[in-house]
């Protein structure tokens, strides 16, 4: 169902998944154009140490430029930056990253909820934020905030994620603008135009 | 919900009146993470206005004393970083036990974890005798914790496997008495270490030290700001000393950083 006529500009594309979403980055990254128009950050959940390893991962599997997001770094269109493990990750207004070590959300640092919230801030109606798999309450709030700044909000189907609970939250409690399937985003995200 | 109801401009209303009312300046912090924090606490504390909230801010001492407690960020831990214990135990504290005595600056020190965890690593080197540690930040309140030394238990358990990769070479238990929740640290590391406040954007140059460690402040910086406590510590620095930051924070764009040398690979560099 991934929709081709998409009418409204997009600034900045912001992942978060947890548990089963590695799969849908590594299924999503092949099929990356190389000169996207926008950039796109991510918010994982994962232990800290093996910093790079999922920097290296999704980096070898795109011509994009893939990067763990740095604090006061400008943020720019065409590249993919990933939050720190043990940081939450912060949009400024000037469009560029702050990072934060205070209160785990949800368990969690980085948390999605963080980012989202904060991204919609910045970016507004021009973001689409996606949420992939996972089992943690993680990433609802988030949503909530996004929509009432009339950005996007984009969830994997529940019923091909592996962890149902986390795309489901959002589609059981906000209306989800688009419910996709892992295979369906690469081109979803390509569709998406400059604003 | 956070963001829900103060926009940019109240948040520097609020951030004005602090620096009028209390002296503190909050206008050079980054700004998405401190509008995090006042928005954060605003619904916390189940405000109905932002007139009401400013006015409480303002008027009310004891509620300023909570503000700051909130908005400055005290998460901290024991050992955090293994690998940057490690070139502290290795690399950098074997370097200044050469001198008779060594002045270190734990800046931004939080409720103490860190300042306990350096005085651990200098007590297993047989230097903590000779040595003096300036723990210092801006919030009273965390200061008043840290001198006690009591730590949650349920903490110790991950404080002791970062010990332990930091290469510890005691049993870690043997530092602290536990005591109902509570862990209770030993005297003699809080012996060697000097709690105060102090406000790295409006305090000077107090001493020289042979070590400053701000691990996890700077973040909370703009780049100007970050710059001019760079040179308050390049002020504060004696030559051949080094300057530690967190594991997210660099030199890198500081003019000065051509009189530094960095240690492999952790953020900590030596003054030439
Ligand atoms: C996240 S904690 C870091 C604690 C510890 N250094 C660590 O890395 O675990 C940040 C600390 O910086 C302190 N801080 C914030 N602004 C400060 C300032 N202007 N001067 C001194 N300390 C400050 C806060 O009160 C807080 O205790």
């Amino acid at each position: 169902m991934a929709e081709t006529v998409i009418t409204q500009g997009c600034s900045a594309v912001v992942i978060g998944g947890s548990a089963g979403s590695l799969d849908v980055l590594l299924e999503i990254f092949p099929k990356l154009d190389k000169n996207l128009p926008f950039p796109i950050i991510i918010v994982i959940h994962r232990k800290p140490g093996g910093e790079s390893l999922l920097t290296d991962l999704l980096q070898n599997r795109t011509q994009l430029n893939v990067m763990e997001a740095e604090e006061k770094q400008p943020i720019k269109a065409g590249y993919v930056y990933i939050a720190p493990a043990d940081y939450h990750l912060l949009i400024e207004e000037n469009q560029s990253f702050s990072l934060d070590y205070s209160e785990k959300i949800n368990y969690s640092r980085p948390s999605i909820d963080v980012t989202f919230q904060s991204a919609a801030d910045v970016y507004k109606d021009s973001l689409y934020c996606i949420l992939l798999s996972g089992s943690n309450a993680d990433g609802l709030d988030g949503m909530r905030t996004v929509k009432r700044f009339k950005g996007k909000l984009v969830i994997q189907n529940p019923d091909t994620a592996i962890m149902p609970f986390m795309p489901q939250q959002v589609k059981s409690n906000l209306k989800a603008d688009y419910i996709l399937n892992a295979w369906e985003m690469a081109s979803f995200i390509n569709n998406l135009c400059k604003v | 919900m956070f963001n829900e109801t103060i926009d940019n401009e109240q948040i520097q209303i609020i951030l004005n009146d602090i620096l009028e009312v209390y002296g503190y300046d909050f206008l050079e912090y980054s700004h998405a993470s401190i509008k995090r924090r006042i928005t954060r606490l605003f619904s916390l504390d189940k405000f109905v206005s932002f007139a009401e909230f400013r006015y409480t801010i303002k008027n009310d001492k004891q509620y300023f004393k909570r503000f700051l407690e909130e908005i400055t960020v005290n998460v901290t831990e024991m050992f955090r970083d293994p690998s940057f214990y490690r070139a502290l135990r290795n690399d950098v504290l074997p370097t200044l036990g050469t001198y008779p005595f060594i002045r270190i600056w734990v800046a931004g020190c939080s409720t103490g974890e860190e300042a306990f965890s350096l005085a651990i690593v200098l007590k297993e080197l047989n230097l903590l005798h000779k040595s003096l540690i300036y723990a210092t930040d801006i919030n009273p309140a965390v200061l008043e914790k840290a001198k006690k030394g009591l730590f949650s238990l349920n903490h110790l358990k991950q404080y002791s496997e970062n010990y332990l990769q930091a290469e510890g070479t005691n049993d870690f238990s043997n530092y602290y008495i536990a005591n109902y929740s509570l862990a209770k640290f030993d005297q003699a590391l809080t012996s060697k270490m000097i709690f105060s406040t102090h406000n790295l954007v409006s305090d000077h140059s107090f001493n020289e030290f042979q070590l400053i460690m701000c691990r996890n402040v700077l973040i909370y910086f703009d780049k100007d700001l970050q710059h001019k406590v760079f040179n308050l510590f390049d002020n504060s620095i004696e030559k051949l000393g080094y300057l530690a930051l967190g594991s997210k924070e660099s030199l890198d764009f500081w003019p000065k950083i051509k009189d530094y040398k960095r240690v492999k690979t952790e953020k900590i560099w030596r003054k030439l």
